[in-house]
């Protein structure tokens, strides 16, 4: 690793500025001043020599990228981040959320709405972070496709993606009962419906998910398992696939970057 | 004198003839095989009693019909033979407002009800339920027709699907008169285009041709 350029001394008299520490001053007793100062370090080396953990995270955070990297390469990052977005506010959420069909649910929801300190404010970042997720997965998805990002040897990550894509369409449509008003049930009710349309297995899709043949008393009990347990789960294991895998075999430069060729390598090989 | 390759060398799948020590004649199972066979089958043991009635608890809805019940909607003067009546009713009980529904009921009319099923019945109850993504429908006095709201699925007197996307005919409740009283049965059946009855389908599931082989009947949704 090259040497950091240090910063200029302040510009003090010779005679104010203290002497640089000499080696073996203290005799291996720093003082508690100086311990202080080598706190954080300390702490690091500590976890580091019991983990060895800082080679992960260079490997993971210190990578060469491509010529030509630009700032669609930061949707991929911006999707992570209404993830993690969604995940701190749906936490938060559950702690008010109360999942009872007869009535609790949607008491539960207003009283978030109006009542509780900043409620509607998380409610808000929770309703309309996930819309914006759903976008973002799908601008991430556009720059993978016409940066042909998704070609050997990145198959599995496509295929990781789409299996994330469509869970966060679960998380969408499980999400969307869960207010359980009017708008609500009845999308609920539309969209099970759909998913029964599905020949020969469709009907017992439907039945698993509304835990009978009507909307029962556990529906959305098990829509809010699902919403907030299942699918997170899953999420949170195939975006740390789809980021290794982004690690281990770094990302593309744009399809309008040429191959450098060196022309004396070319003219070895003729 | 070559060096014999491991690779192409033959061995005794006979633990005696490897001379492996405590070999016993004609015992092929090595001891690392035997506990590594051990260590695996413990653990999906382990794994499986979680695993199993844990899914069977999550999927055990699926086979598993709830409780359906007569109630009662009304005395015989409240209907009439030629006009609907709406009525609300409960599907699902102990959910309050959420578990409730509405259906249109008229009295059996000879006229038009020329089903022979339908001689059984003392009441024609139509489930508000559209047989396209189940939507609740409204009778339209002036128009004569079931009309839905999310994506116009139009039906007749009869619950015929004359307009828009709906697949089959809306469902349909059992009714029975006991005394004066008219009592509905909260588990619906479905029909056909020809009005034949079928055991309760979801909505936009057809029921004419391999339809209803496409769409099976369920364990949770019987006849």
């Amino acid at each position: 690793m090259p040497k950091l350029p240090k910063l200029p001394a302040p510009p003090l008299p010779a005679a104010l500025q203290e002497p640089p520490p000499r080696p073996g001053e203290g005799n291996g007793t720093a003082g508690p001043l100086e311990s202080a100062k080598e706190a954080g370090t300390t702490v690091v080396d500590w976890v580091d020599e019991r983990t060895s953990l800082s080679g992960a995270g260079r490997w993971l955070m210190f990578r060469k990228v491509p010529k030509g990297t630009n700032w669609f390469y930061t949707l991929g990052s911006a999707t992570m981040f209404a993830f993690l977005s969604q995940a701190v506010t749906g936490v938060f959420l559950a702690m008010y959320y109360r999942p009872d069909p007869s009535g609790g649910a949607y008491e539960s929801i207003r009283y978030v709405t109006n009542d509780v300190f900043l409620g509607q404010f998380v409610r808000g970042m929770h309703k309309w972070g996930s819309s914006v997720m759903v976008v973002l997965v799908f601008l991430h998805m556009g720059r993978t496709f016409f940066f042909g990002a998704y070609k050997y040897p990145r198959e599995l990550n496509w295929v990781i993606g789409v299996v994330l894509l469509i869970l966060t369409m679960v998380m969408s449509f499980t999400g969307y009962l869960l207010p359980f008003d009017q708008r609500a049930y009845w999308a609920t009710i539309v969209g099970v419906n759909i998913n029964g349309l599905g020949p020969l297995v469709g009907p017992y899709l439907s039945d698993f998910l509304r835990a009978g043949p009507e909307f029962g008393a556990t529906t959305l009990s098990r829509f809010y398992a699902i919403h907030m347990l299942l699918i997170p789960g899953a999420l949170v294991a195939l975006i740390g696939a789809h980021l290794y895998l982004v690690a281990k075999l770094g990302t593309t430069a744009p399809p309008w970057i040429k191959a450098e060729q060196n022309p004396e390598l070319r003219k070895a090989d003729a | 004198m070559a060096v014999p390759d491991k690779h192409t060398q033959h061995k005794s799948k006979y633990t005696a003839d490897r001379g492996i020590p405590g070999a016993f004649e004609g015992e092929t199972v090595t001891r690392r095989r035997f506990m590594t066979g051990t260590a695996h089958t413990a653990g999906a043991i382990a794994a499986g009693a979680f695993t199993l009635p844990a899914l069977g608890f999550a999927i055990g809805p699926i086979f598993k019909e709830p409780p359906h019940f007569w109630e009662d909607i009304g005395s015989t003067t409240d209907f009439t033979a030629e006009n609907y009546t709406p009525v609300v009713i409960t599907i699902t009980q102990g959910i309050g407002e959420a578990g409730k529904s509405t259906a249109y009921v008229r009295k059996f009319n000879p006229a038009i009800d020329t089903d022979p099923y339908d001689r059984n019945t003392p009441y024609i109850a139509i489930s508000t339920r559209c047989a396209h993504l189940g939507c609740p429908v409204r009778w339209v006095d002036a128009a004569e027709r079931f009309i839905c709201p999310c994506h116009g699925g139009v039906y007749n007197l009869l619950g015929q699907p004359v307009g828009g996307p709906p697949v089959r005919p809306l469902d349909r409740f059992p009714t029975r008169l006991t005394g004066d009283r008219v009592q509905l049965y909260s588990g619906r059946f479905s029909v056909n285009s020809e009005l034949k009855r079928f055991s309760p389908r979801d909505p936009g599931e057809p029921l004419d041709g391999i339809g209803q082989y496409l769409y099976p009947s369920r364990p949770s949704a019987q006849k």
